[in-house]
């Protein structure tokens, strides 16, 4: 019984008690999570998916920053009740540019898988400045911080620039003008011209028009706060993808 | 100055020098901060290792011929501080959900609930629970193996770069500056740092392990063992990640949405199984057959515990994601070994509470013992629920809810919490060397303020979570969705007054066991002891009799 | 591929599972192990110094 030999060394000898505890640890997550990698294979064919504005992913990082993720998911599960409530269930395209993912794991508030479109911009200002002035039993927190500090865009070329490496198709364009693409969609008005650019750039990324949302959303045309990126970030969340053109039957987005 | 104490203070300098260099190009203000913090407690550290060694004298500071027992009482007490600050951050955020009006301050954004939540998360699980694996580990490894701690000043380098650790996550979460991960929010500076004091554990663990003038390596050392190993690996995978640049604290995860998020549940399921439970159940296996004098019931079943745990636990992250866009096959055999998960810890938990037969009495004689064996029965329930949820019908309407909160509660208050106090009091008594803590009758007030502060939680939050899941699906008669979000909000406001007096009471219970480990450390004693008191708890003799199964 | 590794998860994974608890089982409960273990199981109620002999 060589087999139980070996395991008498085991006890004796911890580096192979190490090396054991390490192989079945890790075989088990090796087995179960290497498949999902294949990725085609786990993310079905949609129109519209595309890499977030920079004004997005400025205000997506905010919502990682305040620790949203806490209390609202961004998963909407196949159940009657949740797709009745929210909208269309959550595809895994959906999240596929997302790093890290945001579907979060306790609704002590609503999920915003596809709070976009859903309230208008001067509702989520009013609402994240004083949730209770316009829903009394929220018990969610102030945010009117974000609608006093002006948003740090400076480096937005290097967030893109990482995102690129992890596999987020960013175009060099879309790189180079960064900034400029940042300001152009909150400010319409100085940027004529960068917004045709910048509408043009993530139109072609998403296949399909109507995706780019330009405006001040914080209404305050002033200056660009933290408030104008949080609200562009959650008016964009859900809208992307034509459910139109999505064949839930079709054997490809069968799992 | 011997040849560890110089690695580790050359070692620090080199990171000294790293933190100037990164506050130097800091690309934003939290990397600035961070860096020059990060840069004043090494050169505080380098400056107290400095001073330790220039008393020194002709004395050598690591005897091989004693423990390092010194360690583990800095370490009983740091375990005893970051609890109680965790206990009391999640008092907190239980009172902003109970009376947001009164409990959110809108000119201070940084105590907003999404902040403090982590900060809560990590103080217990990270800060008090890794303490007490730390200190634990240290005293468990070094009495079963007869060698003192291998690695001279190694160990103490494990242990402050461990509080530093836990300072970077606290300061910057509260800063705003995370991953967004849950149980792993600290950014990648601070990651990397956890993997170079982690690595360093691991060779102290290890070094102790080669040393040992014991041929056996006990059972609780491969639990230990199994924790800091595959910590690590769950630590590297799941923190993966590319910074934006050496000067900025924020960074992009490597995956992205299905796979990020199987890879963050794999992590965050095992944080549970090897970090709260691999980790507790070494604690259990130790402190247990010592505090009764016997050992434990079957060695045999705690092997065949051990290896069936680790290797079932690793598959059942998945359950944490029914009904999302992860693939169906994955949920379901995250599900299946969820399930077959409950086998292997009622096992260990009959394991552990069977180790008293023959001492029963001790229940009624030994607060210390009842809240040790009182741990275990939690641990029954939580795992018992655990699989429960975890079948996916329960879990479309469990997931989401209140009922997860309690479920966690159930088994952090109640096994973590308890089995750690347990081991608290027997370190402190043991260590100081006193006959008796200082007051039982303390010990009997902290094990019922908690034992009704975790009844209270875990009632209330069953509750409210079925109370919301159920509120989320109904219908009215006219096939419209019958209540509006908010609705279940408010639903929740009675069971939200009843889990923050149930973490008051939990709390309150802390602090009473602070007290007492104080006063016994001082080596204080109530002259009011119970006559029935257990006056020494180890009488080394009267072990060696017992048969062993 | 997708479906080859995806199957192979469903099914190798409690064959392999099946395989390891088969062989702790057998080494927890072969005869000749006893002794170790009863003498391990004593380790934690020594009460020595790593200085004695």
């Amino acid at each position: 019984m060589g087999l139980l030999n070996n395991h008498g060394i085991l006890e004796r000898h911890s580096l192979i008690l190490t090396i054991a505890i390490l192989i079945t640890v890790s075989i088990g997550g090796i087995i179960q999570m290497a498949p999902l990698f294949y990725m085609e294979n786990t993310i079905e064919k949609v129109e519209g998916m595309r890499p977030y504005t920079p004004l997005e992913v400025a205000g997506r990082n905010i919502y990682i920053r305040e620790g949203c993720y806490v209390c609202h998911s961004q998963m909407v599960r196949p159940l009657r009740d949740e797709v009745e409530r929210y909208g269309h269930y959550s595809l895994a395209a959906e999240s596929m540019y997302d790093h890290p993912f945001q579907w979060g794991s306790k609704r002590t508030g609503p999920d915003l898988a596809r709070v976009g479109g859903k309230y208008s911009d001067e509702w989520h200002v009013d609402h994240l400045i004083d949730p209770r002035a316009l829903v009394p039993e929220s018990v969610m927190p102030p945010y009117a911080f974000l609608a006093e500090k002006s948003l740090d865009y400076e480096n937005i070329e290097h967030d893109l620039k990482a995102l690129k490496m992890v596999g987020v198709p960013y175009t060099e364009e879309m790189i180079e003008n960064a900034e400029i693409d940042l300001r152009a969609q909150v400010d319409p008005d100085i940027y004529f011209d960068e917004q045709d650019a910048l509408v043009a750039r993530y139109t072609e990324a998403a296949g399909r028009d109507g995706t780019v949302q330009i405006r001040d959303f914080d209404l305050d045309p002033d200056r660009i706060t933290e408030m104008d990126a949080l609200v562009a970030y959650l008016q964009m969340t859900g809208t992307l993808v034509d459910f139109s053109t999505y064949e839930a039957e079709d054997l490809m987005n069968r799992r | 100055m011997d040849t560890s104490t110089a690695s580790v203070a050359g070692m620090l300098a080199v990171f000294a020098i790293l933190a100037v260099f990164i506050a130097g190009n800091a690309m934003d203000r939290l990397m600035g901060i961070h860096a020059t913090l990060f840069f004043f407690a090494v050169a505080a550290w380098l400056v107290g290792i400095g001073l330790w060694a220039g008393k020194l004298g002709d004395r050598d500071p690591f005897d091989e011929t004693k423990y390092e027992d010194t360690l583990v009482k800095f370490g009983v007490f740091t375990s005893m501080f970051w609890g109680v600050a965790g206990f009391l951050v999640g008092i907190v955020i239980a009172l902003q959900l109970t009376w947001p009006n009164l409990f959110y301050f809108e000119q201070w954004g940084f105590t907003n609930f999404g902040r403090l939540r982590p900060l809560h998360t990590s103080a217990v699980i990270f800060a008090f629970g890794g303490n007490v694996l730390l200190a634990t580990s240290f005293h468990v490894v070094q009495r079963t193996t007869r060698a003192r701690l291998f690695g001279g000043m190694l160990p103490w380098f494990v242990f402050w770069g461990y509080q530093l650790f836990i300072v970077l996550a606290a300061t910057g979460y509260l800063m705003g500056i995370t991953q967004s991960r849950e149980y792993a929010e600290p950014e990648w500076y601070a990651d990397l740092w956890l993997t170079v004091v982690w690595v360093a554990y691991l060779l102290v663990f290890l070094g102790t392990l080669w040393k040992r003038k014991e041929p056996h390596i006990y059972v609780a050392n491969w639990f230990y063992l199994s924790f800091i190993v595959t910590i690590a690996m769950l630590h590297i995978v799941n923190n993966l990640a590319v910074p934006v640049a050496i000067g900025s604290a924020k960074s992009y995860a490597l995956f992205a949405g299905v796979q990020d998020a199987l890879t963050q549940w794999w992590y965050g399921h095992n944080a549970v199984g090897f970090f709260l439970t691999t980790g507790f159940l070494a604690i259990m296996y130790y402190y247990i057959p010592k505090r009764v004098e016997r050992p434990v019931y079957s060695y045999r079943l705690s092997i065949v515990h051990f290896w069936s745990l680790i290797f079932i636990y690793i598959w059942a992250g998945p359950h944490h994601l029914h009904y999302t866009a992860l693939p169906q096959w994955a949920q379901t055999l995250g599900m299946t070994f969820s399930i077959m998960l409950w086998m292997p810890s009622w096992g260990g938990m009959i394991n552990g509470v069977m180790t008293l037969s023959g001492a029963w009495d001790k229940l009624r004689t030994d607060p210390v013992v009842r809240m040790m064996v009182v741990s275990l029965a939690f641990y029954g329930m939580s795992t018992f629920e655990g699989p429960l949820m975890s079948v996916r019908a329960v879990n479309s309407l469990s997931h989401y809810t209140e009922w997860g909160i309690g479920h966690v509660h159930s088994g952090a208050l109640g096994w973590v919490g308890f089995i750690s106090f347990g081991a608290l009091y027997c370190l402190t008594q043991w260590l100081w060397k006193r006959k008796s803590l200082y007051s039982l009758a303390l010990v009997e007030w902290h094990f019922w303020l908690a034992t009704i502060g975790i009844v209270f939680y875990m009632v209330s939050m069953w509750f409210a979570g079925i109370t919301e899941g159920l509120m989320w699906r109904a219908y009215n008669e006219f096939g419209f969705l019958e209540y509006s979000f908010v609705e279940t909000v408010e639903a929740k406001h009675i069971s939200y007054i009843i889990r923050m007096s149930g973490g008051l009471l939990y709390f309150s219970g802390a602090l009473i066991m602070a007290y007492n480990l104080v006063r016994t450390a001082i080596g204080h004693e109530r002259i009011n002891q119970p006559a029935d008191a257990p006056a020494v708890s180890n009488p080394p003799a009267a072990a060696s009799l017992q048969p062993a199964e | 591929m997708y479906e080859k590794l995806s199957s192979f998860a469903q099914t190798g994974g409690l064959i392999y599972f099946f395989v390891i608890f088969a062989a702790v089982l057998a080494y927890a409960l072969w005869p000749r192990n006893q002794k170790r273990f009863d003498e391990a199981a004593q380790l934690p109620l020594q009460d020595r110094e790593p200085g004695d002999e």
